[in-house]
């Protein structure tokens, strides 16, 4: 999934820490998927769960 | 207005090398937190009772939120493009935050209208930067996917709701012992629902900002590894050129894709607004309904899925397909299923629920794909003050749909009596709308070239300095 970005000139290059993109994407992630299992849970009254 | 410099647009400049995939969670980040938004009916019984008050008093919060977003993303829209996605971030979340902060000490203090200032106005100014805040920035740094990344931060605000109902119910248990939200009938107190205020202020605060410091904007020439600008601009429709938002607002196109984005939530809203009752009454046989109040509830959640999906699933489609193909898929199919709505929703509850979802992801799709649609039109150089502007069809949007349907109910009879029957005349206005909005798409077509800017007017990164960038 990761696409490193390019780009002409002479600036100097970064490099962003997998780690940091990891966690970025649990923060966002995990509330999500709770919110997720909660809906799931909810609609499946809809089909007598 | 400038902005201090630690949020100013040349401090974020991404250096070569950076990571783009950093960029759609500090979008999320935004945009979970504001979603909340559609989560108020957690506490709305709450709060009537709180301040001994109506539903309507209380609604009232909800439609000043809802007008001050449509409106400040039409006035701000400017300010957010010139002075980047990180000073849109923090105005954001100051404002959202502050609209909690505001609102808890007006339910703890019973003055109703600190409510109106606080959840209402200050969080609706919030609402409103927030929603647009990385919509431009995410479609510079997707240039080949724009579709996809504003689908996957606009789910965020459909998303966010799905996140706020179950932890609002939990955070108002722990609050108040006596509300069990698996008890059908017991409501939490005034004290929980301002303690909920004051938590979910704070929990915004830390992850509004963290998307505000980690988000970057590209550099002037920066494109993405084997991209070709070219084979985007060979697609029908799509411009390299650039338009300024004052210039978009005088062209056919901006209003032939307020009224597709009107007809489109207009009709969602009908749904939306009714899904629970709607779905009892459309399976009434006299007094009593086939369909229990849990099952309706369940149908509530599973709209919430379909809402969620359709916006990053559809939106991602139409990097492939086309923006104007994709709309007439919602719109056109969206007639069909609301026919069949109409007409056969009733006779089985299998083809009501199927029929309804699909409807309902074309409602979030519609919200989605908008920005990528905008980009196409109007370049990349305003389009975020151009999407603001456009939002006030939703603030528009927001007010008609339930005109629309509660009008036609409240003719029809009184809510626990209602059958189909009662709801055809609001199903088939719906029909009439999404052919407007259907020939409205159809009659887009590429902007004249006199609203074009002289020259290359993409330049708030040009001005970027990158050596003084905080980027690592």
């Amino acid at each position: 999934m990761s696409h490193p970005a390019s780009t002409a000139g002479d600036q100097p290059t970064t490099h962003t820490p997998t780690g940091l993109i990891a966690f970025a994407w649990a923060l966002v992630g995990i509330p999500l998927a709770y919110g997720l299992y909660n809906t799931i849970k909810a609609a499946s009254a809809l089909f007598g769960g | 207005m400038a902005v201090p410099s630690f949020l100013a647009r040349e401090r974020i400049v991404a250096r070569p090398g950076f990571n783009r995939w950093l960029i759609p969670p500090a979008a999320l980040a935004v945009h979970l937190c504001i979603g909340q938004a559609y989560a108020t009916s957690v506490y709305k019984v709450a709060l009537v009772e709180h301040f001994d008050t109506g539903l309507t008093q209380i609604g009232i919060i909800f439609s000043i939120a809802i007008v001050m977003l449509g409106l400040s993303a039409a006035v701000f829209g400017t300010w957010v493009d010139k002075n980047g996605p990180r000073a849109a971030m923090f105005t954001s979340a100051v404002f959202w935050v502050s609209g909690f902060l505001v609102g808890s000490l007006g339910i703890y203090t019973e003055q109703l209208w600190l409510l109106y200032l606080g959840y209402g106005f200050l969080g609706g100014i919030g609402l409103g930067i927030g929603y647009i805040s990385p919509v431009s920035t995410l479609i510079k740094w997707f240039p080949d996917r724009p579709g996809l990344a504003t689908g996957m931060a606009i789910m965020g605000f459909g998303g966010g709701a799905l996140i706020a109902s179950p932890l609002s119910r939990q955070l108002m248990n722990w609050y108040d012992p006596n509300y069990d939200p698996a008890v059908a009938g017991t409501v939490p107190s005034g004290n929980a629902v301002a303690g909920l205020f004051l938590t979910l202020g704070l929990i915004y605060l830390v992850f509004m900002m963290f998307g505000a410091f980690i988000i970057r904007v590209p550099a002037a020439n920066w494109r993405p590894d084997g991209f070709d600008p070219s084979t985007v601009k060979q697609k029908s429709l799509v411009t390299t050129e650039n338009v300024s938002a004052n210039n978009a607002i005088k062209t056919p196109q901006f209003w032939l894709l307020w009224t597709v984005l009107f007809c489109n939530v207009t009709a969602g809203i009908g749904i939306l607004e009714q899904a629970a009752p709607m779905i009892q009454d459309f399976f009434r046989t006299g007094a009593t309904s086939t369909v229990l109040a849990a099952t309706a509830a369940g149908f509530v959640g599973l709209l919430s899925l379909f809402n969620m999906a359709g916006r990053f699933v559809w939106s991602s489609t139409s990097d492939y397909i086309g923006r104007k193909p994709i709309y007439m898929v919602y719109l056109g199919v969206g007639i069909i299923l609301y026919v069949i709505l109409a007409t056969l929703g009733s006779t089985a509850t299998w083809i009501f629920v199927v029929t309804a979802a699909i409807i309902i992801s074309f409602y979030g799709g519609g919200f989605a794909t908008v920005p990528a649609y905008l980009r196409d039109l109007f370049g990349t150089y305003q389009v975020g003050a151009i999407h603001g502007r456009l939002l006030t069809a939703w603030a528009a949007a927001g007010i008609a749909g339930p005109l629309i349907v509660n009008g036609v109910l409240d003719a029809r009879g009184t809510p626990g009596e209602l059958v189909a029957g009662d709801y055809r005349p609001a199903l088939f206005i719906m029909v009439g709308l999404l052919a407007v909005g259907f020939v409205a798409n159809l009659l887009i077509k590429p902007v004249s070239e006199k609203y074009f800017e002289p020259t290359q007017t993409d330049v708030p990164t040009t001005a970027a300095e990158p050596e003084r960038s905080t980027v690592r």
